[in-house]
């Protein structure tokens, strides 16, 4: 067995595609394992786990190969495809003849090459978000900012100068929007129609998207306003915005927001400006006590006047019964973990979170207690230095691997989001998982599966692999909470 | 454009950071350009989010770069130093940032020994040199500080005759030494009897001729000439050829009707066509006049100088009044006359670099295909420099446009945010001198400034808005 770890100096390439050169890296015939990664301190400390040495120096803005192979052949072989990917990552742009310039550097940059610009995406490291923001703002672009770990004072300067520039800021924190039809982030594909949403909470906003679209309702537009917009120091500004957007947009025919209740004068306040809007609005104040998403999207399609539908589930194992033991819920979606954790709160007492309902039952710092447990993968916390869930399954399969071994669980319960920008095929990883799971007699499987017909991975085909491997799948989330719960109180 | 009309058709987006969600839009055949994002200058995050917050930042930018660019730069005059910049016996004005004699590299104390020579100061070299080093009756100050720029060793004494500049729009005057030519020069540190011998010419022969043909002939407009000059093949910094061309044909009417004797003017008229660089130093003061109309503008974190004394590299901002930030000097990258090579040359010198603060020079390369072996060698690296230029400048010049790029304008007005943001230093065209007083110039080339004083400068603006 050899090993090598080698440090590019000053080399920037994003995490989604170092993830890709390393899962590329590590199929490599004679890799025993790989990590091609920004020397961060959370990638550092993988590099110590995988019982590699930490290169002298490195930080933040270098790029860490490492590999270990059988011989050194396989670790010379490895290397050069790394070097290849590494070039494809950097893309086109050298000049060549007369020179073609260069790719811009920066969003005011880029937005002189695209005259028609209107609107800019960030997903840089939240901590450089605001400064791409900014220049976004000023070169009179509306922006929506996917990254998350922005302060709170860096969100409320962004959208005090966008109200002065007449602008709109989507986030930050803003997983999902959809443009006329157009998805930004995490979107999910659904047809035009009379409904658009103003959105506190992004994989809230795509439940009641994917829900709607199952009973045959289209939707206009979704404006993503981040999970902070409703709060006193933010005072609701995006969101206020985006009503006055989609009451002016003439396909909107009814306005839905979806949102955490906010504070009484911030639910006031809001609550007058739907008042004032000429486009009927539909208030979604969720969380404990308060209607789910599922009777949201009920409401929506009782308002429009179509028949209640009964919600698509699939069942590879009718009467799946669970092992006793305690319910794990492991989540990729913030708003799903909330919801679930709500409804199995109610049925089943206290529920150990990272985002927990009631701060006495926030998890250990190891995630590891007894009870039922929810666990949001997708916490600011948990996402510093690496991918969202969505995109990157690591935790969340080591995860459920450890609790189909942990004989105190009964029933795990995941979310699964489909749509652009997630997982390109979730069940190739999960299903062999649930499968694995089930044979050894381990806990109950229930998924939330989060997508439409018209999502790239397919909504049919990831729900019937999921469902063969042994697992309850619902396109509801607060069905699939339910019967998470009930198939830990019937045993 | 504001967000009212952003629900009226396919949002058309600018990318900055994870290419997944890029490549999401691409398969929904949306429209968009994604930026090549890299995380700013290591130390930066806090002072770009605190100036980047700063709302003075913008207007004070706009209005910075808008006296900079309408600024209108005419050639007036032709005066001794003494007279035109208050200089008193004893005080020489260097290049760059502030230093001393024992911080001074060969050329500029090979500079300062000639000019204390030519003031009558002491008789000999090495009394010249006594006198420099113990300092007494000696001042030294950065031309800056006078409204004046200097190439290379940038020394200028009270009988040197100076060009001067007045920008019509704001009233600022600027000046400028008059190019003593190529080779065993001042300005690259030697001081020789031929030296002296024709700086004493230039003060009693040419610069007077000069004088009564500019009277003659009224201001004269350099906005106009460097437009000209940029469709003719010079970039204002390292070719100059065309520019002194148009300079000498706009002169030649007036200096025949002054009445010098003929031989005088022989003379005078040889010495501008046989130095290939006589416009430099007109340009660099027309530089400096438009640099100065856009100084301390509070929150501006434009560039307004940029300019090296052979030990520091250092930059003013607009928002941040007469403070240097710096940082050393790098010896220059470039082509060397004769024998001479990277061993010879002395660390980067001159306030020529004026002339990249407004655009020009090394932001201008792709007007200059002549000059392409400075940059690699063909006209696509020249192409190629100017548009790295346009990622950390804000706007484009209105009148100074360049033939090669559809008559795209210069890149001008030098961020101090976006170079921290990029990573991308000004390209800087230069000449470099020898590092040993007395041997003049050993060659020409490009030299990357130091990435600290732009760091410096942008924490020195977070301090100034709070943050």
């Amino acid at each position: 067995m050899t090993s090598s770890v080698a440090v590019r100096r000053g080399t920037y390439v994003d995490s989604v595609r170092l993830m890709q050169v390393t899962r590329e890296a590590g199929r490599l015939p004679g890799i025993t394992a790989a990590l091609v990664a920004m020397a961060t301190p959370t990638n550092l400390e993988l590099l110590a786990a995988m019982g590699l040495a930490r290169p002298d120096g490195a930080g933040p803005d270098d790029l860490v190969v490492a590999l270990e192979a059988r011989d050194w052949e396989a670790l010379s072989r490895a290397f050069g495809v790394i070097e290849e990917a590494l070039a494809r990552a950097a893309g086109p742009g050298a000049p060549g003849g007369f020179a073609q310039p260069g790719p811009p550097r920066t969003v005011r940059s880029a937005a002189r090459r695209l005259p028609d610009a209107n609107l800019a995406l960030v997903s840089v490291p939240g901590q450089h978000a605001f400064t791409e923001a900014m220049d976004a703002l000023e070169a009179g672009l509306s922006v929506m900012v996917f990254s998350d770990n922005v302060s709170l004072e860096e969100e409320v300067t962004l959208k005090e100068e966008a109200e002065r520039r007449h602008l709109l800021v989507m986030g930050p924190d803003c997983g999902t929007a959809m443009i006329n039809g157009v998805g930004l982030g995490f979107a999910n594909v659904v047809r035009p129609g009379p409904v658009g949403l103003v959105a506190a909470s992004g994989t809230g906003s795509q439940q009641v998207v994917c829900l709607l679209e199952a009973a045959g309702i289209g939707t206009s537009h979704v404006i993503g306003v981040g999970g902070r917009d409703l709060s006193e120091p933010v005072g609701a500004r995006s969101c206020l915005r985006a009503l006055g957007l989609l009451d002016a947009d003439p396909a909107t025919q009814l306005i839905v927001v979806v949102s955490k209740p906010p504070s009484p004068e911030i639910a006031a306040q809001v609550r007058d400006a739907a008042t004032g809007c000429s486009t009927p609005t539909l208030l979604g104040f969720l969380g404990l006590g308060q209607p789910d998403l599922t009777s949201l999207a009920e409401q929506v399609v009782a308002h429009l006047g179509r028949p209640a539908p009964s919600w698509p589930r699939w069942s590879g194992e009718p009467g799946q019964q669970a092992r006793p033991g305690a319910l794990r819920g492991l989540f990729s979606g913030g708003s799903l973990c909330e919801e679930a954790t709500a409804i199995a709160a109610q049925a089943l007492g206290p529920i150990r979170s990272n985002v927990p309902l009631d701060p006495a039952w926030a998890l250990p710092d190891d995630l590891r207690p007894d009870g039922h447990v929810m666990i949001d993968f997708g916490d600011d916390r948990l996402t510093t230095g690496r991918p969202h869930p969505m995109i990157d399954p690591t935790l969340r399969r080591e995860r459920l691997a450890a609790e189909a071994a942990d004989p105190t669980c009964g029933v795990v319960l995941l979310d699964v989001v489909l749509g652009h920008g997630a997982d390109p095929d979730p069940a190739a990883w999960l299903a062999p998982a649930i499968a694995a799971a089930r044979a050894g007699g381990g806990p109950a499987v229930v998924v939330s599966l989060c997508g439409t017909p018209g999502d790239p991975q397919g909504l049919e085909a990831q729900a019937g692999q999921l469902a063969g491997a042994g697992a309850s799948v619902h396109l509801s989330n607060a069905e699939a909470a339910r019967q998470a719960v009930a198939l830990v109180r019937d045993r | 454009m504001t967000a009212d009309s952003l629900l009226a058709g396919e949002p058309v987006v600018v990318t900055a950071g994870l290419d997944l969600l890029h490549d999401a839009l691409t398969a929904q055949a949306a429209v968009t350009q994604p930026v090549a994002w890299r995380p700013p200058v290591p130390g930066c995050r806090e002072p770009l989010a605190a100036v980047m917050a700063d709302r003075r930042r913008e207007p004070a930018n706009r209005a910075a770069l808008d006296r900079l660019l309408s600024a209108t730069p005419h050639l007036v005059d032709v005066r001794p130093a003494g007279e035109a910049l208050g200089l008193e016996r004893g005080c020489f004005l260097h290049a760059g940032p502030p230093t001393t004699w024992e911080r001074a590299p060969g050329p500029l104390r090979g500079a300062l020994m000639g000019a204390v020579l030519l003031e009558g100061l002491a008789e000999t070299p090495e009394e010249a040199e006594r006198l420099l080093a113990a300092g007494s009756g000696i001042t030294l100050e950065p031309c800056h500080h006078r409204a004046a720029v200097g190439p290379m060793a940038g020394v200028v004494s009270p009988s040197m005759w100076v060009l001067e500049v007045v920008d019509t729009t704001y009233g600022r005057r600027a000046y400028c030494p008059l190019n003593e030519g190529l080779g065993q020069v001042l300005r690259y540190g030697a001081y020789g009897p031929a030296v002296l011998d024709r700086l004493r010419w230039m003060a009693s022969v040419l610069g007077p001729l000069l004088r009564a043909a500019l009277r003659s002939h009224g201001p004269l407009d350099l906005r106009a000439i460097t437009a000209q000059m940029l469709a003719m093949g010079d970039e204002g910094h390292n070719r100059n050829r065309a520019a002194t061309s148009l300079l000498l044909r706009r002169l030649l009417h007036h200096l025949v009707l002054s009445g010098a004797p003929s031989s005088e003017l022989a003379a005078a008229v040889d010495f501008i066509d046989g130095n290939d660089h006589f416009f430099l130093n007109v340009g660099m003061a027309a530089s400096k006049a438009c640099a100065d109309a856009a100084r301390d503008v509070p929150g501006s974190s434009l560039v307004v100088a940029m300019a090296r004394n052979g030990t520091d590299f250092g930059i003013q901002v607009s928002g941040t009044g007469d403070r240097w930030f710096t940082g050393p000097a790098a010896v220059p990258e470039g082509l060397y006359l004769g024998s001479f090579g990277t061993e010879d040359a002395s660390a980067d010198i001159g306030d020529s670099t004026i002339t990249e603060t407004v655009g020009l020079g090394g932001f201008a390369m792709a007007a200059a295909p002549a000059i392409v072996q400075f940059v690699g060698g063909q006209v696509s690296d020249a192409i190629s420099a100017t548009l790295a230029m346009y990622e950390i400048t804000l706007a484009e010049h209105p009148v100074h446009r360049l033939p090669i790029l559809d008559f795209r304008g210069c890149p001008v007005g030098i961020d101090v945010t976006l170079v921290a943001r990029t990573g991308i230093l000004p390209q800087v065209n230069t000449g470099i001198a020898g590092k040993q007083a007395g041997t003049g110039q050993v060659g020409a080339g490009l030299v990357q400034p130091p990435i600290q004083a732009f760091t410096a400068a942008l924490q020195a603006l977070a301090e100034a808005c709070g943050g």
